[in-house]
């Protein structure tokens, strides 16, 4: 110590020393509070929370990774595959593992052409993709490809073959309408599909039987556990459930009858209904041109597409299924049935057919096909050389709203409701339906020729199909269905007494058997007795009724302006157990296109045994 | 460790003592480190031979530094500090790095000046301090907070908010330990709340974005949210025991933003558990309390300041990384003292605790001159 006076200007060098220890002992005080604060924090985190977060660790890492399952095949009545899943090869790239994406690709367009609709699909993937996952190239390689490249990979790091099972369609055109196709899974499917299922799924039922079954066919996904980094790389499976394979789905389809229905029918465009009267099972369904479905699997090429697109015939319209047609005269036999249940007629009621027929008060004259009339004709004789006259007046005694009441009770007018997307309701006039759809009250007229089936009535031919194997059933059938597991009950759509189904089928064996029947040239080709009904579906009116018959006669009129034939029937006469319905558009007339086809079908399914 | 030199008066002793105690468990600490930086660097034995190489030489620093007279460090002080000052400046004008300009390239080395300014400015102060009368009045106090504010204001600008907050904070820890007043304290605590609000205004927009994030890491759980809750998942998973040496997920699949360097407590926390956090903060702890004694016991004003602030540095770049990495601070940049890669800072720290050991030698001769 110094002495006092000093003390001012000599500094206390102890004291100064006694002040820095004290802010020492604070100093250490400060540092174990953060230890302790430190050692609690982390006791937090790794001991009370740590479930917390190990568990926020796994979600981390581990991912689940759906796996595809393989889809059910379908198959004919008789188990003949009709969609069936082959080993195919594909061309993968990996960017990342390229050199150079664009020489890459380059070499490969070398190897095998690569179209610019891949190049394009390529890239929107890339977009979405990391850099890491394999994107499809070109799926679907020729063995020749496939050879050719792997002569090359060695020198293309990046690029792999990889095989898969892609969608085939042995048959083809032949049942494109029925079977329909797959294709890749699109932003529309992921909001309609259950999205748990089809994580891995890269390609759904699009249309026919394919969608409609499409919960059947597709089966349950299986799971990978996956340990994956930051950027979504996997690196290994921990777990794995393999996937259930969808279940098989068998048709009630009989391919044979099928492909006879086809060669029937020709070249001509048009449809081919063939159901079982008692079950309601399709045999046979047809839509004329077909198209390849195995083209959609891939993804159709645009110019593939634009060609059928602006095909004249429409080779991709699901005829059986939303075709409208007039029914034309295959209506009469079901107003036949109105008109006797109604007591408007009795199978014994004469008409007197002089050429025409008039509404009282009206100059217009509604004509008979033979010129001159027919002369007096019973309800047979009016079925089986199909009088106009006969069921111009028939109509016009039962009136509109009652035809529609009768004929509704067959099924027209609204879907038969097969297991198929895409039915057409067709349309069964009546007064408020035109109110509603024209805003034009009902003319006379308009119920004069819905007699011969003409003016607003549309019905599809697989309508006409379900009301015939009703009519064969007396009023008995079952729903159509495609579904060979499931087993639909007949039921008793309309009662009518015995007499008058008689009454009904005997005209209409008439018009096959009879000697002024309208199709009894088709008799000979038949192994049994059947019934039917022919009919004409107006495509094109001219104003003169007269030039039109002399044009039509002549054939002079382009195809796509003659009318549309058809046949309705059912085999055998007797016992029905089959019901049809033709449609060849443009054919010209009924009794000489549409019959014989119907002739050679049910020919075919008799000798089939159905 | 070593034997003791003559004594004699105001002259350095011959050989001069290395603190043993200290010396093992700094040593111990590096052990630790590279086993820990052999997992989180992806096994790379490599990177573990780098940083060894640096620890060496940062080895061999501390012992130069322990030889060096503190009567000349003491003396060279403000030149030095000077010295300092301007390679920030320059730093500011023609510095390299991405996105902060940090690095001052001699051509031969590249060059945190920064560095050199956390031995820098604690040397200056203590000069300084020791030079006044302790406590200090209200005129040096505003001085000293003036020698903190010029480098801290320079290294805010290049900008490092992280090393310039930790600049500002050993200078203040000095002021502490200088014995500047409560009152004082208490003032410039208030001075600091008033300011807050400027200093937002004058953050850089990744700053401030790195602030709002760390208050709600959720905000932004793919960018800026994303390194504190990666890293707590990492600690938080790793429980008890942990998950095992090189079995980390965390940092292993890439989910932990740079495992090797700021995050790499959080390898630790995840491989070896709370148990293993518990050993690494003992040994910190340990480190930093015995560091603290020896500062404690130095000769004079300026040992015991100079010596007690390298300490606090040492103690401050800890707590700072595992609050950051533990969620309690924002993700801010600062390495974890001697355990994390990189060379400038553990070499900076060693020198620094060789001139504490250097200082804490000299003792025996306080007041016998």
């Amino acid at each position: 110590m110094k002495p006092i006076g000093t003390l001012s200007v000599m500094r206390d060098e102890r004291a100064e020393l006694a002040v820095i220890s004290t802010r020492y002992r604070w100093l250490v005080i400060v540092v174990l509070a953060v230890f302790v604060l430190l050692g609690f924090r982390f006791a937090k985190l790794q001991v009370s929370d740590h479930e917390l977060y190990a568990s926020r660790a796994d979600d981390n890492r581990i991912r689940l990774q759906a796996l595809a399952p393989n889809r059910g095949l379908i198959l004919d009545r008789r188990g003949r595959v009709l969609a069936e899943n082959l080993p195919a090869y594909r061309l993968v790239v990996v960017p990342e593992r390229t050199p150079s994406l664009d020489d890459t690709l380059d070499e490969l367009h070398e190897l095998v052409e690569i179209g610019a609709d891949e190049l394009e699909r390529f890239e929107r993937q890339r977009q979405r993709s990391r850099r890491f996952e394999a994107l499809t190239l070109k799926s679907n390689l020729e063995p020749e490809q496939v050879a050719r490249l792997a002569a090359q990979r060695h020198r293309l790091p990046g690029v792999e073959i990889e095989p898969y099972l892609t969608r085939h369609y042995p048959h083809g055109e032949t049942l494109a309408h029925v079977v329909g196709y797959v294709g890749r899974v699109d932003e529309r499917d992921l909001r309609r599909l259950p999205i748990e299922r089809y994580r891995a799924t890269t390609h759904v039922g699009k249309t026919g039987a394919e969608r409609s079954f499409e919960d059947t066919l597709h089966g349950q996904p299986g799971f990978e556990r996956v340990e994956t980094n930051a950027q979504g790389r996997v690196l290994r499976v921990l777990e794995r459930s393999t996937p259930t394979p969808g279940r098989d789905v068998a048709l009630t389809i009989d391919l044979d009858l099928q492909l006879a229905a086809v060669e029937a029918l020709g070249s001509f465009s048009g449809s081919v209904v063939v159901l079982e009267v008692r079950t309601g099972e399709v045999l046979a369904l047809v839509s004329q041109p077909g198209f390849d479905p195995n083209l959609f699997v891939h993804g159709i090429s645009r110019q593939d597409y634009s060609s059928l697109l602006n095909d004249r015939q429409r080779p991709l319209f699901n005829r059986f299924l939303s075709g409208g047609y007039e029914p034309g005269s295959t209506i009469k036999p079901f107003l036949s049935l109105a008109g006797l249940e109604t007591g408007a007629i009795t199978p014994d009621h004469r008409v007197f057919s002089n050429g025409y027929f008039q509404l009282p008060g009206h100059s217009r004259r509604y004509r008979d096909w033979r010129r001159g009339g027919h002369g007096w004709v019973n309800l047979e004789m009016a079925l089986a050389e199909s009088v106009n006259v006969y069921y111009y007046q028939l109509a016009v005694e039962l009136g509109i709203d009652r035809i529609a009441r009768e004929l509704a009770l067959f099924g027209f007018g609204r879907s038969t409701g097969l297991d198929l997307p895409g039915e057409s309701n067709g349309v069964l006039p009546t007064r408020s339906w035109k109110r509603a759809t024209f805003g034009e009250a009902w003319f006379p007229g308009e119920t004069v020729i819905t007699g011969i089936g003409q003016g607003f009535t549309v019905v599809t031919p697989l309508q006409l199909a379900h009301a015939t194997a009703a009519l064969a059933g007396r009023g008995r059938t079952a729903p159509p269905r495609l579904n060979g597991a499931v087993a639909t009950l007949p039921v008793q759509m309309v009662e009518h007494r015995q007499a008058h189904w008689d009454a009904v089928f005997a005209g209409m064996a008439s018009v096959v058997h009879g000697p002024t029947g309208t199709a009894r040239a088709i008799a000979p080709d038949l192994p049994e007795r059947i019934a039917g009904k022919t009919g004409t579906a107006q495509v094109f009116g001219l104003p003169d009724d007269e030039i039109e018959r002399a044009l039509r006669a002549e054939e002079i009129l382009p195809e796509h302006l003659r009318n549309h034939a058809l046949f309705m029937g059912f085999a055998p006469f007797d016992e029905p157990r089959i019901a049809l319905s033709v449609v060849v558009e443009h054919g010209g007339g009924g009794s000489r296109v549409a019959a014989p086809v119907a002739a050679q079908v049910i020919a075919r399914a008799l000798e089939l045994g159905h | 460790m070593f034997a003791a030199g003559p004594r004699f008066a105001g002259g350095p002793p011959a050989v001069i003592r290395l603190d043993g105690w200290l010396l093992v468990l700094l040593m111990l600490l590096m052990a630790l480190g590279l086993f820990v930086l052999y997992s989180a660097g992806e096994q790379d034995a490599g990177l573990v031979w780098r940083q060894a190489v640096r620890l060496g030489l940062g080895l061999a620093v501390l012992v130069i530094m322990a030889h060096f007279p503190p009567r000349v460090l003491e003396l060279w002080a403000p030149w030095l500090f000077a010295l300092a000052l301007l390679l920030l400046v320059a730093t500011v004008f023609v510095g390299v790095g991405r996105g902060a300009q940090r690095w001052l390239d001699l051509g031969f080395i590249r060059f945190q000046p920064a560095e050199a300014m956390k031995l820098a400015l604690p040397l200056m102060l203590a000069s300084w301090f020791s030079r006044r009368p302790l406590p200090p009045g209200w005129l040096d106090s505003l001085i000293g907070l003036g020698w903190i504010a010029l480098p801290a204001g320079l290294i805010f600008l290049q900008p490092d908010l992280g090393t310039a907050v930790l600049v500002t904070a050993s200078g203040l820890g000095l002021m502490f330990l200088a014995g500047l007043r409560w009152r004082v304290m208490a003032l410039m605590g208030a001075g600091l709340t008033a300011a807050l609000p400027l200093a937002w205004v004058n953050l850089h927009a990744y700053q401030q974005n790195r602030v709002l994030t760390f208050l709600n890491p959720e905000r932004d759980p793919l960018g800026q949210g994303w390194n504190i809750i990666q890293s707590k998942i990492a600690v938080g998973s790793g429980g008890w025991t942990g998950k095992g040496w090189q079995a980390s997920t965390q940092s292993h699949l890439e989910f932990l933003p740079e495992p090797h360097t700021d995050f790499i407590f959080s390898v630790l926390a995840e491989e070896f558990g709370f148990i293993g956090v518990m050993t690494l903060l003992f040994l910190y702890a340990a480190i930093t309390l015995r560091a603290l004694f020896l500062a404690s016991r130095c000769r004079d004003t300026f040992g015991r300041l100079l010596a007690g602030t390298v300490v606090l540095m040492f103690f401050l770049y800890m707590a700072v990384n595992v609050a950051m990495v533990s969620g309690l601070l924002p993700v801010v940049g600062v390495p974890l003292p001697l355990v994390s890669y990189g060379g400038t800072s553990a070499v900076t720290l060693l020198a620094g605790f060789g001139l504490l050991m250097g200082l804490y030698s000299r003792r025996r001769f306080m007041g016998e001159s």
